[in-house]
């Protein structure tokens, strides 16, 4: 789809919308509806929209897997670490309310904390079965043009 | 419509066509989501079923037929099973209490205490994330650890076969 001209201006202008929307959506979850979750998604969604207008290639150098297995794991460390730290500062398991002096200023920040890690592994985990798939798809589409295999 | 979109989805052959009508089912259901209330549901819905299922069936498609293979045998046995679930589920919700009845179990409970102490006690005006996040937050990390589990679970069966290739080639 490389080539299409009207799709390539579209595309463009709406991925920083869609991002942007993404980054509000985990943001302001604590206000407006949405959350980690559907962050996430969103994110990984404009993501993929790229790919599939631009390629996976150019996809890959801008994130790469490497990366994306970081996030992987990172988001839950991150959602683990939070309730460690509530731990660590004298409370439960998951107990935001001594992460601050003020108590609802630590539920604030548990939350956000919490939050951002689900937004880090969701995105990621979709983003990464999006790359495995159209992987695949390119690997039988070179086997089939290259029978020896260049990988 | 969404009884058109999944009487056309049961009976297409076409996969192709079968993809395109679950997500445009996936719209409609996010909207009967929103006529709810359930803003965040229906975004989710919106961006995973209709959105990353869709490229991802279609990214499947790819790599196979797009043509749904004639049933070997009548699915009679199946169909006998997916009917009589079908009617353990409609007896099992004649005992569930009446749609929006204030008298509920779930209405009595734990919610009113969300609903009336969680702004105060979290600081933060939308009630769901406050109890997905806080109160709920083992579940919410269960459920974090199962997406990353599936993460896991599919990098490593596709990988695997990748370097099976490599070692053939």
């Amino acid at each position: 789809m490389n080539r299409q001209l009207v799709l390539r201006v579209i595309a463009k202008l709406m991925i920083p919308f869609i991002l942007i929307f993404a980054l509000y959506v985990q943001f302001h979850g604590d206000f407006g509806p949405g959350g980690g979750f559907q962050a996430g998604v969103a994110l990984a969604a404009g993501v993929i929209f790229y790919a599939l207008i631009f390629g996976l290639a150019r996809t890959r150098r801008a994130v790469p897997d490497s990366l994306l297995d970081g996030m992987i794991a990172g988001g839950v460390l991150l959602y683990g670490g939070v309730g460690v730290a509530g731990m660590l500062l004298g409370g439960n398991f998951l107990d935001y309310f001594v992460l601050d002096a003020d108590t609802v200023i630590g539920q604030h920040r548990g939350i956000f904390w919490v939050e951002a890690g689900v937004g880090i592994t969701v995105s990621s985990v979709m983003l990464r079965i999006f790359y495995l798939f159209a992987d695949r798809a390119n690997l039988t589409e070179s086997e089939r043009d290259h029978p020896e295999g260049e990988r | 419509m969404m009884v058109v979109a999944v009487v056309a989805l049961a009976r297409s052959r076409n996969l192709f066509a079968v993809v395109v009508l679950a997500g445009a089912y996936s719209f409609l259901m996010a909207t009967v989501l929103v006529a709810l209330d359930a803003v965040d549901v229906a975004m989710t819905e919106a961006a995973v079923g209709a959105g990353i299922s869709t490229v991802l069936f279609l990214g499947a498609l790819y790599l196979c037929r797009s043509e749904e293979a004639k049933p070997a045998h009548r699915p009679l046995i199946p169909f006998a099973l997916a009917v009589s679930t079908g009617a353990l589920l409609v007896y099992g919700s004649l005992g569930l209490p009446d749609f929006s009845d204030p008298q509920a179990p779930i209405h009595t409970h734990v919610a009113p205490r969300y609903l009336n102490d969680g702004p105060q006690e979290t600081g933060v005006p939308n009630v769901v994330t406050a109890v997905l996040a806080s109160y709920r937050g083992f579940d919410t990390f269960g459920e974090t650890t199962v997406v990353f589990t599936a993460g896991v679970g599919v990098i490593v069966l596709l990988r695997r076969r990748r370097k099976d290739k490599n070692k053939e080639s």
